[in-house]
């Protein structure tokens, strides 16, 4: 992308599939005088849409999905970042959690569900309590992972210098894994936002996921359509922006991709 | 054996291995060494792969210990790091903080000594400037030429202000122009600061050319085989010692060397 310039973040060209496919549908069911209980025209979705956003509750949903998600995924990254570092740096914390760590990994977030309901009730707590949990993972495995893989050169370098503990992680571990960090981030960002939605189609009474219950039981089709086009770019947006996070983070110093001349 | 120039006999060694021997993974690396290093001397080291001369360097480094045998710097057994102690490795790329510019990667050094902050900026571009870096201060590593990060990490070495200074095959890395270049820049700076130096190469000239004395080492396994001074005089030059007499000799005997350790 040409700096100065005022240019979409993305390739122009992406729109032509889902628009154009949007507006074929739209002359097909007007050609074809299609009408259903269940799938709405386009421009009715759109319609629906656009009067949600204009009242205001599309907005208020998505601030309570967001603010869910955000709690959720700074105390279940958080946590999975520290315990990442320490069982990739001290090998025995690993030993000690390993099994622990692979019999609790493949119970499903919405499993917990009633039990959590049972410790919270209903609103925010329980949501965040979930998404915590579900975003822990991926940010516990891959900062492990990243850990792992700084190179031993590095971890020498260090020792030479006789740094102490705590400066050998804070500024050689931690910086040299965070390229591997940020994707277990980024995993663990859409798993948040997955689980969110879910928890609240499932049980609370918030955010985009109930909205679309509510909608569904009014029997508006055309509404429920808009929250999922709504919930996929808000998605979108997100993984969006993260990704322009992490270009600007890690490749303005980039690990050297091209082997020097040898 | 006769001495090289800078090197004082009278004074002790600055490190000195007695009897040792090295065990990894069930398998004998290094047998018998008994050497010093002495102060201010420039020793190279020869021979060909896995004859243990990385190895050694990592004793000298206290990043190894020896499975028996006995280890000193200035007289004191060592088992870990020394702060006047520095590495200089073949692989820069790996070596160098790629996060951090060419000042951040010397900075690293003067936080960890604990050197006041308000000196720091103005070591750090000392530092650059000794090496010829002084222009590249805020590049990344990855924005350097491989000679350009090699001098950087000498630099972050010379930060430390070493007494010795130990390196493993620096410049094999680098096409034959830069290399001896680097090594002229390096004899320099070597001779300003009367820094000890422990060089392990592959490359027999490169030993020559650059050591007071050559030790030559043989595998299987690892142990010193012969030493021999290097009388040649100093500074040396890229176009006249290599074709001294002396030079030529020393060539000779050390292929035959090395020819008669493969066969």
């Amino acid at each position: 992308m040409r700096r100065g310039q005022r240019r979409l973040p993305f390739d122009g060209r992406a729109l032509v599939v889902p628009v154009g496919f949007l507006v074929l549908a739209e002359i097909a069911a007007r050609a074809a005088g299609y009408q259903s209980s269940s799938l709405p025209w386009p421009s009715e979705i759109l319609t629906a849409g656009v009067g949600a956003l204009l009242d205001g509750s599309i907005l208020r949903a998505t601030g309570q999905t967001l603010l869910s998600a955000a709690g959720g995924l700074a105390i279940g990254s958080s946590l999975g970042l520290v315990l990442g570092a320490l069982m990739g740096i001290f090998l025995i914390f690993h030993r000690l959690a390993e099994v622990t760590i692979e019999c609790l990994r493949p119970i499903p977030s919405v499993a917990l569900i009633p039990i959590v309901l049972l410790i919270f009730g209903l609103g925010y707590a329980m949501e965040i309590t979930l998404i915590a949990k579900t975003s822990f993972w991926p940010m516990l495995l891959l900062t492990i992972a990243a850990v792992r893989g700084v190179k031993p050169r590095l971890l020498e370098v260090a020792k030479l210098l006789r740094m102490g503990l705590v400066a050998r992680i804070a500024k050689v571990v931690i910086p040299a894994a965070l390229p591997g960090i940020f994707v277990g981030f980024r995993l663990a960002v859409g798993a948040a936002l997955v689980v969110a939605v879910t928890v609240e189609i499932a049980a609370n009474p918030l955010g985009l996921g109930y909205a679309m219950m509510r909608a569904q039981e009014a029997l508006r089709p055309d509404l429920v359509f808009a929250y999922l086009i709504w919930i996929g770019i808000v998605g979108w947006l997100i993984n969006g922006s993260l990704v322009a996070v992490q270009r600007r983070l890690f490749s303005g110093a980039p690990h050297p991709s091209e082997e020097p001349a040898q | 054996m006769s001495d090289g120039g800078a090197a004082k006999t009278a004074s002790p060694p600055l490190i000195s291995f007695r009897g040792i021997e090295v065990v990894l993974g069930g398998k004998l690396i290094l047998t018998g060494i008994d050497l010093d290093i002495r102060r201010g001397e420039f020793l190279s080291v020869v021979g060909p792969s896995g004859c243990g001369k990385t190895t050694l360097l990592r004793l000298a480094a206290g990043l190894l210990s020896p499975t028996s045998g006995s280890l000193s710097y200035e007289g004191r057994t060592i088992a870990e790091p020394q702060r006047d102690v520095a590495v200089v490795f073949q692989d820069y790329s790996d070596a160098l903080l790629p996060w951090r510019t060419a000042a951040g990667n010397i900075a690293l050094v003067y936080e960890t000594l604990g050197t006041p902050r308000a000196e720091r900026a103005d070591r750090v571009a000392a530092v650059l400037r000794r090496v010829g870096l002084g222009e590249h201060a805020d590049k990344y590593p990855s924005q350097l030429s491989g000679g350009m990060q090699q001098r950087l990490q000498i630099a972050r070495c010379l930060a430390q202000e070493p007494k010795v200074l130990l390196m493993d095959e620096p410049f094999g890395a680098l096409d034959a122009i830069t290399r001896q270049s680097l090594q002229d820049e390096f004899l320099r700076i070597v001779a300003e600061t009367g820094t000890t130096v422990f060089f392990v190469t592959h490359d027999l000239e490169e030993a020559i050319y650059l050591g007071h004395r050559v030790i030559a080492m043989q595998p299987r396994p690892g142990r010193i085989a012969a030493t021999h001074a290097v009388d040649l005089p100093y500074p040396r030059d890229q176009r006249t010692t290599p074709e001294l007499p002396e030079f030529l000799h020393l060539r000779r005997v050390l292929l035959d060397f090395i020819r008669g350790a493969d066969a």
